[in-house]
C-alpha cells in the first residue's frame, strides 16, 4: 500500500506541475461545452423562440395573396420583410446572399385569380358528389396554379428546409380552404360566408399538446446544455489520452522505466497508481464542467443545466465512463512506440469513436449499418447513460443497461493492455 | 575464499529477430566485495551482458546467478539484492531529488522512516541538501549523475551495476562519485562497472574483464593483465587485446 501511495503522490505531483498539460485538460472539456452549446443553443431559439427572417414578394392584387400574407404571419415562424411586387427574382437573390433573409417567397401575379378558380372547381365537384347541381359556380378549366415560388440560403439545412416547407403548405391550405368553404357556402346560400363562420371554420384545427418524454415524470423541455454538457464531458474525459498515453510513453521511453524494472516492485503498481490518479482527474474535470453548466451559463445567456435528482448515479456514471476513458489511454500508451505515435493514434481514434458514437452525429441518424460500430464505442455508452440521466430523467438503475457494456469495454480494454504488458516484457 | 556475488555460466543470447548471437556460452565469475571493471569496445556487449546480469533482458541459455540466486525467471525478490546506475538519467526531472529518493525508495521496499533518514544522509553525501526541494530539471549535467548513483544506492544494495556512471561529468563530480564508489566498496558492496574512461577505471577496479564480439577476452586483476601483456596501462592493454581498427556495430 506504501507503494501504491508513493506512486500516486509522484504521479499527482508530475501533473500538477504540468501546468499546460492541465490547462489542456481542463480548458478543453470548458471550452468545448461552452461553445457548442452557444452555437447549438442559437440554433434551438432560432427554430423554437426566434423568428426567421423571410423576404416576402406579393406580386398578385387580389385577395389571397393578403391572405397567404397573413396566414404566413399566423404561422409565427417568420418576420416578414415586404418587398415591392416589381422586384425581379435576381434582386431578391441579392438580397438574400447580403443576408437581408435566409428565405423569400414570390407569391404569383395571378395567385387570386387562379385558385378562385380553382376552389370553384373543387366546390362544384364536391357538390355533384352530393348529388347537387348548380348553375351558381361557372367552373372552367383552371389550368395548373403557378406555384408559390420558395427561394432559402444555401446555409438552411435541408431539416430546417422542410419545417418550413410544412408551415408555408399550412399557410396555402388555410388559404385554399378558406376559397373552397366560400365557394360551396355561395352555392348553396346565394349568399358570402359570414365572417364569423369563416373564422370558425377555419380556427378549428385540433390542437397539439407537445410533451418531453422523461421517466421521472417532469415535463422540463431539454436544451442545448442537457444535450452538450454531458457529451462534451465524455468526449473530453477520453480526450485524456493525449495526456496519459504521452505519459506511459514517455515513462516507457525515458531511463525511470528501465529502473522501474530492476526494482522489487511490479509495473502494475505504476499502472494502478496512473488509473487512480487520472480517474481522479476525469472526476474534477466533470465536475467543473457540470459546475459551469449550473452557474455559469446563465451568466452567459446560456440554459442552465439541471443535474438530474438522481446524483449518486451522476457519480457512478462518472466514475465508470473516467476509468474507461483512462484505460483506454494507458492502453495507448502502452502499444505506442512514440508520443507522437500515441497522441496522433488517441487523438484520431478518440474523435472517430466520438463519431460513431453518437456525439457528433445523434446515434438514431446513423445508418443502420453502423449500428454494429456503434456499440463498439466506449463514447456512445458512456453519452447512452448520461442521456438516461440528464434528459431522461433516469435514475441508475435505468441506465445499468448502458453501464454493463461500457464496463465489458473496459475490462476488455484492460485485458488488452495486460497482454501488450506482457508481450513487452513490462510485467 | 569469496562467494561469487555474480555467477554466469554457459550464457547465450541473442536479440529477437537477429540472426546472430550477442552471446555464445559465455562464463564470468564476479566475486563478492571485488571492484569489477568490464570493458570493451562500441557494440562489444557490456550493456546487453549488464541488462541479462540485471534481469532486463530474458536470455534463452545458460544461467546468471546473483549471491546464488538463479535469475532466470526474474523473481522481483532478488532485485532487493542489487542496485542499478544505467548510463542514462533514470529518474524523473519534473520531481526534486528528494522526491525521486522517496519515490524509488518506496519502490525499492524501504520503509518510510528509512527512506527519511537514507534521504538525508545521500543528498548530503552528493553534496544536494541545499537543492533537495528543486526540480532536478533545473540541474547541471554532474548534479543529475549524482541524483542517479544515489537512487540506485538507496536501499543498500549489496551488487551495485554501473553503467558509464560518470559519462560527460566535471573532473570534480568524477572524483566525488569515485570516491564515493570506494566506499560503498569497503562497506561491502560489490561494484559491477563499464565505463570508456580507462584512467578512472585503473583507479577504481582491482579487477577486470575485457568483452569483444560476445566473448570474455582476458579476465584477470588488472596488475596480472599488464604483467601478462607486458602493457603498462589499461589503455594499452585495451588496444593490444582488441586492435584498433573501428568498429561500427
Amino acid at each position: 500500500m506504501f507503494k501504491l501511495w508513493s506512486t500516486i503522490l509522484k504521479d499527482m505531483r508530475i501533473l500538477t506541475r504540468d501546468r499546460l498539460g492541465l490547462v489542456f485538460m481542463f480548458a478543453m472539456p470548458i471550452v468545448l461545452a461552452l461553445v457548442i452549446t452557444a452555437v447549438q443553443n442559437s440554433t434551438f431559439e432560432m427554430l423554437n423562440t426566434n423568428t426567421v427572417p423571410m423576404l416576402i414578394c406579393n406580386r398578385d392584387s387580389g385577395e389571397a395573396g393578403k391572405q397567404m400574407q397573413t396566414a404566413i404571419e399566423k404561422v409565427g415562424m417568420f418576420s416578414l420583410k415586404q418587398v415591392t411586387p416589381n422586384v425581379t427574382d435576381k434582386e431578391i437573390s441579392d438580397k438574400m446572399h447580403s443576408k437581408d433573409a435566409v428565405i423569400a417567397i414570390i407569391i404569383p401575379a395571378d395567385f387570386t385569380q387562379k385558385l378562385k378558380l380553382k376552389a370553384d372547381a373543387t366546390a362544384k365537384k364536391a357538390l355533384k358528389n352530393f348529388g347537387m347541381q348548380t348553375d351558381k359556380i361557372i367552373a372552367t378549366d383552371t389550368g395548373q396554379i403557378q406555384p408559390i415560388t420558395l427561394l432559402y440560403h444555401p446555409v438552411l439545412q435541408e431539416s430546417f428546409r422542410h419545417s418550413i416547407q410544412g408551415a408555408l403548405r399550412s399557410a396555402l391550405q388555410v388559404v385554399q380552404n378558406k376559397e373552397v368553404l366560400k365557394s360551396i357556402y355561395f352555392a348553396m346560400n346565394e349568399t358570402a360566408l359570414p365572417d364569423s363562420l369563416e373564422q370558425d371554420l377555419i380556427n378549428s384545427q385540433v390542437g397539439i399538446v407537445e410533451i418531453p418524454v422523461s421517466r421521472d415524470g417532469s415535463r422540463n423541455i431539454p436544451n442545448a446544455s442537457q444535450h452538450n454538457v454531458p457529451a462534451w464531458t465524455v468526449f473530453a474525459m477520453f480526450f485524456i489520452v493525449i495526456s496519459l498515453g504521452g505519459s506511459v510513453v514517455r515513462e516507457k521511453l525515458n531511463g525511470s522505466f528501465v529502473r522501474l524494472k530492476t526494482l522489487p516492485t511490479n509495473y502494475l503498481v505504476a499502472l494502478i497508481s496512473k488509473q487512480l490518479s487520472y480517474l481522479f482527474i476525469t472526476f474534477i474535470q466533470a465536475t467543473v464542467v457540470f459546475s459551469m453548466g449550473i452557474w455559469l451559463f446563465p451568466f452567459m445567456g446560456l440554459p442552465k443545466l439541471n443535474l438530474p435528482a438522481d446524483i449518486l448515479g451522476v457519480i457512478i456514471v462518472t466514475l465508470i465512463c473516467g476509468w474507461c476513458a483512462v484505460s483506454y489511454a494507458i492502453m495507448i500508451g502502452v502499444f505506442a512506440k512514440t508520443q507522437e505515435q500515441a497522441n496522433g493514434i488517441g487523438a484520431v481514434s478518440i474523435v472517430l469513436m466520438a463519431a460513431v458514437g453518437g456525439l457528433l452525429v445523434p446515434s438514431f441518424a446513423m445508418p443502420s449499418s453502423f449500428t454494429f460500430v456503434m456499440k463498439l464505442s466506449p463514447l456512445h455508452w458512456c453519452l447512452e447513460a448520461y442521456y438516461g440521466l440528464f434528459l431522461e430523467g433516469g435514475k441508475l438503475k435505468d441506465v445499468i443497461l448502458n453501464i454493463i457494456p461500457l464496463l465489458g469495454i473496459s475490462f476488455a480494454i484492460q485485458l488488452i493492455t495486460l497482454y501488450g504488458l506482457k508481450r513487452k516484457n513490462l510485467i | 575464499m569469496s562467494n561469487a556475488a555474480v555467477r554466469i555460466k554457459d550464457l547465450s543470447f541473442s536479440y529477437p529477430r537477429q540472426s546472430t548471437s550477442c552471446f555464445t556460452h559465455l562464463n564470468l565469475e564476479v566475486l563478492e566485495g571485488e571492484r569489477f571493471g568490464l570493458f570493451g569496445p562500441n557494440g562489444a556487449g557490456k550493456t546487453t551482458l549488464m541488462n541479462c546480469m540485471t534481469g532486463l533482458l530474458k536470455f534463452s541459455e545458460g544461467s546468471i546467478q546473483l549471491l546464488g540466486h538463479e535469475i532466470a525467471h526474474h523473481k522481483k525478490s532478488i532485485n532487493k539484492l542489487f542496485g542499478f546506475v544505467p548510463q542514462d538519467f533514470s529518474f524523473y526531472q519534473e520531481l526534486s531529488p528528494a522526491e525521486n529518493l522517496a519515490f524509488f525508495g518506496a519502490w525499492s521496499g524501504l520503509q518510510k522512516s528509512e527512506i527519511k533518514y537514507k534521504t538525508t544522509e545521500l543528498l548530503e553525501v552528493m553534496g544536494l541538501t541545499e537543492v533537495r526541494n528543486k526540480k532536478v530539471e533545473q540541474f547541471s549535467g554532474g548534479m543529475k549523475r549524482r541524483v542517479n548513483l544515489a537512487i540506485g544506492v538507496i536501499h543498500n544494495p549489496r551488487i551495485l551495476f554501473l553503467d558509464e556512471p560518470t559519462v560527460g561529468v566535471d573532473v570534480h563530480t568524477r572524483h566525488a562519485i569515485i570516491n564515493y564508489l570506494k566506499k560503498l566498496n569497503e562497506d561491502g558492496t560489490t561494484l559491477i562497472y563499464t565505463s570508456h574512461q580507462l584512467s578512472e577505471a585503473e583507479d577504481l577496479c582491482n579487477k577486470v574483464a575485457l568483452i569483444d564480439d560476445g566473448k570474455i577476452i582476458a579476465h584477470d586483476t588488472l596488475n596480472q593483465l599488464m604483467i601478462d601483456h607486458k602493457e603498462d596501462g589499461l589503455e594499452g592493454l585495451f588496444i593490444n587485446l582488441t586492435g584498433k581498427s573501428y568498429r561500427n556495430s
